[in-house]
């Protein structure tokens, strides 16, 4: 049924017709209204033999749900940002222990300085746990993404971390086509836990592993990640097949046949991108986008298969390593699609800025002259930049950064010294 | 309903464990029974006369009997997690989870909702933990979980130290003690006074259904208690405290006496509570004092080097202070609440 609905609500529809039977969550901006409706559809009774739990802390939400996946139960949890790094001791347990749990991440940026909107620090955070991490490109997606995640992660005994843009997607109001319960039920069978707490067949979880096989453990996890690559395309198929829709999938190509260049991205920012390459096809510029679907396991032959024939890859990516430079782009070079010097990584929408169709546009004329380098800032104010460096070499005690930046940029004087006597 | 048990008065032998063969079959400990679960096995790698081994066995198997061996544990890291399950052996005969250090209570909330939601009101949880997992690190979570009123028996196994990081101090730590992070060394040695948490007070400050105290001194009491809690539902909470010899500098054939001492001289007082007020303490029969119970740890030696009289003066205040709190040596009165004399 097509419904114009919030992405959150839809999210929290598509969730219900998957039957979780626990439900624990915290609650943080901007995944509020997710787990808001799940809890008043669990209270009504519209979801059935449910436990909705409210509780202290992101750790106890992703604990509560390691002990109710462990137990047999289907669980699902949801969060952002600094929420997901309040639990991330427990999101490495869960992907270690082999527990399908299902978890959205509505991406936010990372404090300090504390931010709430959006980029994708908070999953970029966590992409080595274990966790297969699927990126939502609008909210129809997201909705699809939530039932191939619960069947992906069920079948491979791993969690699933569906992310989707903070308020980006979560608050915007889209037309969505919502599954009928009977669909969902024929393409989700029940959950069949691998290993499940059962008194009738007592076994030991969670138990202490030394070098002996330490390495083992860890290569056995790998590899069903590897399954994944397997697994998501089919089930992705399947749910094309019994949905009508294309959903999901490792990547997404779109208009790369001929491009000399190739932008690759994650997540809504591929919608602006999509009608920049429009524009730009209609005046005969060849250039195409890959939209990467499946971040963990990263699917490096489809992306190479994707990009094929490209001059460059620019990269748009909405978060950074700290003294590295993008991940996205590293990931992609080495899928080995063009040679490294000619994968731009451009960081973009920082903190909720926002990604122009002009900077895009713009960013595309640069890189084709040849004038992008390996790692950039979209929309970077080297004003303000310059304006604390200043500051810093001037002075000693320059203050704190954040706050400096924005009396400059509120035109406001500066903070007068206080001198500390009474 | 569970009956509970009367009370077992085998003054003579000085030993509560030893009574079992004159009881009646039914008064008997469930670990006198040769049909037990055995959930902790033996072959495990606990230290010798490890008072948490021993405790969580009788805990673990009363749980079983109760709960017609219906149980699912939830083990937080620490020494009884650690020697328990080295890879590929396990020690435990009952379905058995171990998550993280600082989690236990809320995983265990995981597993009671999962059997909720399946309408399995016959398994029943015990969560478990030493004394850091619960009143330091998974602090927070047993709190939650005690709000939520969960349907779980959480049990600290108090050994009043990081035992298994190497005997470092935990928030359960007494004054005066040496750990590895509070050296006998400086002017005040050992582990400060005045910090530290008294946990069965916290957790009765919840106003939970169940809080109980009980040593490894008196196993029929620690079962007594076990099946009691087993008798409630919601959360309930066992603080157990279990010598531990490597940590205290004790003997293992001291581990009993010990834990009788503490509850004789008052140091660790004996008790139950129910819905926030306490409903029976377990009298101190032969007031033994403090020095005694230091003098046989070495994680007290200092203080009989030089002059610490003072020091052993305050934790004998302590001692005193809990006797009058909890009515420790007060004879029993019609006013006064139900007393499991022991
Ligand atoms: C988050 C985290 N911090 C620290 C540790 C290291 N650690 C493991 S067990 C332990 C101490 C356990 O002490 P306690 O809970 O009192 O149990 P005991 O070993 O004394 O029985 C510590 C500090 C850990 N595993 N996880
Ligand atoms: S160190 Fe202490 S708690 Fe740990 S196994 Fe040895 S005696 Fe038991
Ligand atoms: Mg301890």
């Amino acid at each position: 049924m097509r419904r114009q609905l919030e992405g959150s609500r839809a999210v929290a529809e598509a969730v219900a017709r998957c039957r979780p039977e626990v439900v624990c969550a915290y609650p943080i901006s901007p995944q509020t209204h997710i787990i808001e409706a799940i809890g008043a559809m669990v209270r009504t009774g519209a979801i059935e033999r449910c436990e909705f739990v409210n509780v202290e802390s992101e750790f106890a939400a992703m604990s509560v749900s390691i002990g109710a996946s462990a137990a047999g139960a289907r669980a699902y949890t949801a969060t952002a940002s600094q929420g997901l790094l309040y639990m991330s001791e427990a999101v490495y347990n869960a992907a270690g222990l082999g527990l399908p749990i299902v978890m959205t991440l509505a991406n936010r940026a990372l404090g300090a300085p504390i931010n709430i909107w959006n980029d994708h620090s908070d999953a970029m955070a966590v992409r080595d746990s274990g966790w297969i991490q699927l990126f939502a490109e609008d909210n129809q997606e997201a909705v699809d993404l939530h039932i191939q995640a619960f069947r992906l992660a069920e079948e491979l005994s791993l969690p699933v971390m569906v992310c989707m843009d903070g308020f980006i997607l979560t608050h915007a109001m889209e037309e969505v086509d919502l599954p009928d319960q009977d669909q969902v039920d024929d393409f989700l069978p029940a959950y069949s836990p691998r290993q499940v707490l059962d008194p009738a067949d007592p076994l030991s979880i969670g138990a202490m592993v030394g070098p002996e096989a330490y390495t083992e453990v860890r290569y056995l996890a790998h590899l069903r990640q590897l399954d994944a690559l397997e697994a998501i395309p089919r089930i992705g198929a399947g749910f094309a097949a019994a949905f009508g829709r294309d959903s999901g999938g490792l990547v997404h190509p779109y208009r790369t046949e001929g491009a000399d260049t190739v932008l690759v991205a994650m997540g809504s920012v591929l919608g602006t991108i999509k009608d920049v390459v429009d524009d730009l096809r209609d005046a005969d510029i060849p250039v195409g986008v890959v939209g990467i679907t499946a971040f963990r396991p990263f699917p490096f032959e489809a992306v190479r298969a994707a990009c094929q024939g490209a001059e460059r890859i620019v990269v748009v990516e909405k978060a950074f390593s700290l003294g590295f430079g993008g991940v996205l782009s590293s990931d992609v070079a080495m899928a080995g699609a063009a040679p490294q010097h000619l994968v731009h990584s451009v960081v973009a929408g920082l903190g909720g800025r926002p990604i122009t169709k002009a900077a895009i546009a713009d960013l595309i004329g640069r890189a084709r002259a040849g004038e992008l380098g390996s790692l950039s800032f979209l929309d970077l104010d080297e004003d303000l930049i310059a304006g604390e460096l200043g500051r810093m070499a001037a002075e000693r005690r320059s203050g704190p950064i954040a706050e400096n930046l924005l009396r400059d940029l509120a035109g406001a004087p500066r903070r007068p010294r206080q001198t500390g006597r009474a | 309903m569970i009956p509970v048990p009367t009370p077992v008065r085998f003054y003579q032998v000085g030993s509560f464990a030893v009574g079992n063969r004159l009881l009646d079959p039914d008064q008997r400990t469930v670990q006198a029974d040769t049909a037990r679960t055995n959930s902790l096995d033996s072959g495990h790698r606990a230290c010798q006369g490890c008072g948490e081994a021993l405790g969580a066995r009788y805990v673990l198997d009363a749980a079983m009997r109760a709960a017609e061996d219906k149980v699912i544990a939830v083990n937080a890291t620490g020494c009884l997690e650690v020697f328990s399950t080295p890879y590929p052996e396990s020690s435990w005969r009952l379905a058995w989870i171990h998550s993280l250090f600082g989690n236990a209570p809320a995983v265990a909330t995981g597993v009671a909702a999962a059997m909720r939601a399946k309408g399995r009101d016959d398994v029943r949880v015990v969560a478990q933990g030493g004394d850091g997992g619960t009143v330091d690190i998974g602090f927070g979570t047993l709190s939650g979980m005690f709000e939520r009123n969960d349907d779980v028996l959480y049990v600290c196994y108090d050994n009043e130290a990081y035992m298994n990081t190497g005997v470092q101090r935990s928030g359960a730590t007494p004054p005066a003690a040496r750990t590895a992070t509070t050296e006998a060394v400086g002017p005040a040695p050992g582990n400060a006074f005045g910090q530290g948490k008294d946990l069965p007070r916290i957790a009765m400050a919840h106003e939970i259904s169940y809080v109980a105290t009980a040593t490894v001194a008196d196993l029929h009491d620690l079962e007594a208690k076990t099946i009691r809690a087993m008798a409630h539902r919601g959360a309930r909470y066992l603080h157990v405290l279990v010598p531990c010899p490597l940590g205290w500098g004790a003997a293992s054939k001291d581990t009993i006496r010990l834990a009788r001492l503490a509850k004789e001289t008052g140091i660790f007082p004996v008790f139950e509570a129910e819905h926030g007020e306490v409903v029976s303490v377990a009298k101190i029969r032969h007031k033994a004092p403090v020095v005694e119970y230091l003098q046989a740890q070495r994680r007290y030696a200092h203080l009989f080097k030089g002059d610490h009289s003072d020091v052993i003066d305050q934790l004998q205040a302590l001692a005193e202070a809990n006797i009058a709190r909890y009515g420790l040596l007060e004879p029993t009165s019609a006013e006064a609440p139900e007393v499991v004399e022991d």
